[in-house]
């Protein structure tokens, strides 16, 4: 469980997050959801701590996060995995290689078990014979999936997508979507996804926070939002045809 | 941003360089990585650059030298100390400022625009430590290599151009190479080299990780890490040259 407490954030003279206080349930995926820009990203690096926040606490299973030094956060961040918009793989090493690298640094795995690790979590993501190839040889739904399998190479108990399926497909979104639901269930971690995919939500949402300019402006399960009145996120929610007409059947 | 700024914003970047690696494993297999990229890749733009030079040295000196009172063996003499104190470690260092400098700060640039460098911090890594590093420790190891082979490729260049041109004799080179020679000035062109190692890798490391935005910053802090490294080195130089020569 991650509890996110009046979290407050600002860059220079923009305020980008504002008293944002949220409980992420663990064993459940925890969709944020809001129009580009309003602040999805920014919450979740202040969550793992690539930004400081300027007031506020965030606790992992009530430990304080905040208030550690770079020694107590490093403990903690040995628990999370992180699958970053772009992907993030290192470019300089092989597919095999990227999901070595945590076991590497941090496990005391012998070279033979580090190998079955990583390929048991390549194919747990369905890769297979890619191991040599690099990240520029294979296509953008690979290179997600590759970097799901790196985040949780050393079984994370926390696990951080941030548009985990922007850019493919809906077919591969999809697949995506329910490998992170899957995994999610298979090790009972607290994941949390940021998407402005209205179709990830229907597909995976178990608990919605919508954000917009900032605020927590409602949160839910993905049943409710078709019942809400609040217009800020009807009018984020049922912004194409489809929706607005799946919404007068129901 | 104004210089103070970025001196202070410098010296924190290299407290967490400095700081103590994750596995001392990994450092070792990375430093020899490094040596082969950023050393083992240079020698040959090394070797051209030394040969031509020393061999125009030379020409240059022999041309100037038509007076007959000068010494013949004066020719050899200037193309060795040009070598040995100027030219293979300055030149070279700029030189490998230009191309190992652009290409250190565009791959540490393009890892932090593609949130590589957040990845690794994600895992619990000093990523600065981590990318960083190693390309210093290889850099002043294996630059020094680099200015010793720079100083010999020199003289060679020197002596086959002067032999071809028939314009210097090939006992009065030799004799020239062998005089006067002073061991102290490999000294000192060593510590200069090792310090424009530092120079190469850090400054463009810095300006690479602290890139913000997309491709084109990345293309802007790699020309700024070239500049500003030239202009450190040549500074360098002159601080170096009256502490030790003095
Ligand atoms: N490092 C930063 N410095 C300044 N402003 C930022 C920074 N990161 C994000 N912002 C601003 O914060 C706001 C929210 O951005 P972000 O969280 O990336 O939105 P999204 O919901 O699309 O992920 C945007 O206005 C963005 O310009
Ligand atoms: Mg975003």
């Amino acid at each position: 469980m991650i509890t996110v407490s009046n979290v407050n954030k600002s860059f220079a003279d923009l305020k980008v997050l504002n008293d944002i206080s949220i409980n992420f349930e663990a064993g459940k995926t925890n969709l944020i959801i809001g129009q580009s820009g309003s602040g999805k990203t920014v919450l979740l690096k202040s969550i793992i701590g690539l930004h400081e926040v300027d007031s506020g606490s965030i606790f992992y299973n009530n430990r304080d996060f905040t208030s550690m030094n770079l020694k107590g956060r490093k403990e903690i961040r040995k628990e999370m995995g992180m699958v970053f918009q772009g992907g993030a793989l290192f470019d300089s090493m092989s597919v095999e290689e990227n999901v070595l690298f945590p076991l590497d640094m941090f496990s005391d795995m012998s070279e033979k078990e580090k190998k079955d690790r990583a390929n048991f979590c390549l194919n747990r993501v369905n890769i297979q014979n890619s191991n040599h190839l690099f990240p520029a040889e294979i296509s953008g739904g690979m290179q997600k999936r590759v970097a799901i399998a790196r985040a949780i190479a050393l079984n994370p108990k926390y696990l951080f997508c941030d548009e985990p399926n922007s850019g493919l497909d809906p077919v591969t979104a999809i697949l995506i979507d329910n490998l992170i639901l899957e995994i999610t269930k298979e090790y009972n971690m607290t994941t949390i996804i940021n998407t402005h995919d209205m179709n990830s939500v229907m597909e995976i949402g178990e608990k919605i926070i919508f954000i917009s300019k900032g605020n927590k402006v409602w949160e839910g399960s993905k049943d409710e939002i078709f019942d809400t009145d609040n217009k800020d996120l009807n009018d984020f929610v049922f912004a194409s045809e489809l929706y607005k007409k799946i919404k007068k059947i129901s | 941003m104004n210089l103070f700024e970025n001196v202070g914003k410098f010296s924190r970047f290299l407290v967490l360089v400095f700081s103590k690696p994750e596995k001392g494993k990994t450092l070792f297999s990375q430093i020899i990585r490094e040596i082969d990229k950023l050393g083992i890749n240079s020698i040959g733009i090394v070797v051209i650059i030394s040969l031509f030079m020393g061999a125009v040295i030379t020409l240059q000196t022999a041309y100037n030298m038509l007076n007959p009172l000068l010494p013949d063996y004066l020719v050899g003499y200037t193309t060795r100390e040009s070598m040995l104190l100027e030219f293979s470690s300055t030149i070279v260092g700029l030189i490998l400022a230009g191309k190992v400098g652009s290409n250190i700060a565009s791959e540490i640039g393009s890892m932090r625009v593609t949130e590589q460098i957040d990845a690794l911090e994600i895992m619990g890594i000093n990523s600065a430590n981590h990318l960083v590093l190693p390309k210093i420790i290889a850099a002043i190891f294996i630059n020094p290599f680099l200015y010793i082979l720079s100083v010999f490729v020199g003289i060679t260049g020197g002596l086959l151009a002067g032999y071809l041109t028939g314009t210097v004799n090939l006992a009065d080179y030799i004799d020239g190479i062998q005089y006067a020679f002073i061991p102290y000035y490999i000294t000192y062109s060593l510590i200069k080299t090792a310090v424009f190692a530092f120079i190469i890798t850090a400054i463009p490391s810095f300006y690479g990780y602290y890139v913000k935005g997309g491709a084109l910053e990345v293309g802007r802090a790699s020309t700024k890490a070239v500049v500003n490294s030239s202009i450190l080195i040549l500074l360098a130089n002159v601080i170096l040259t009256q502490i030790l020569l003095k």
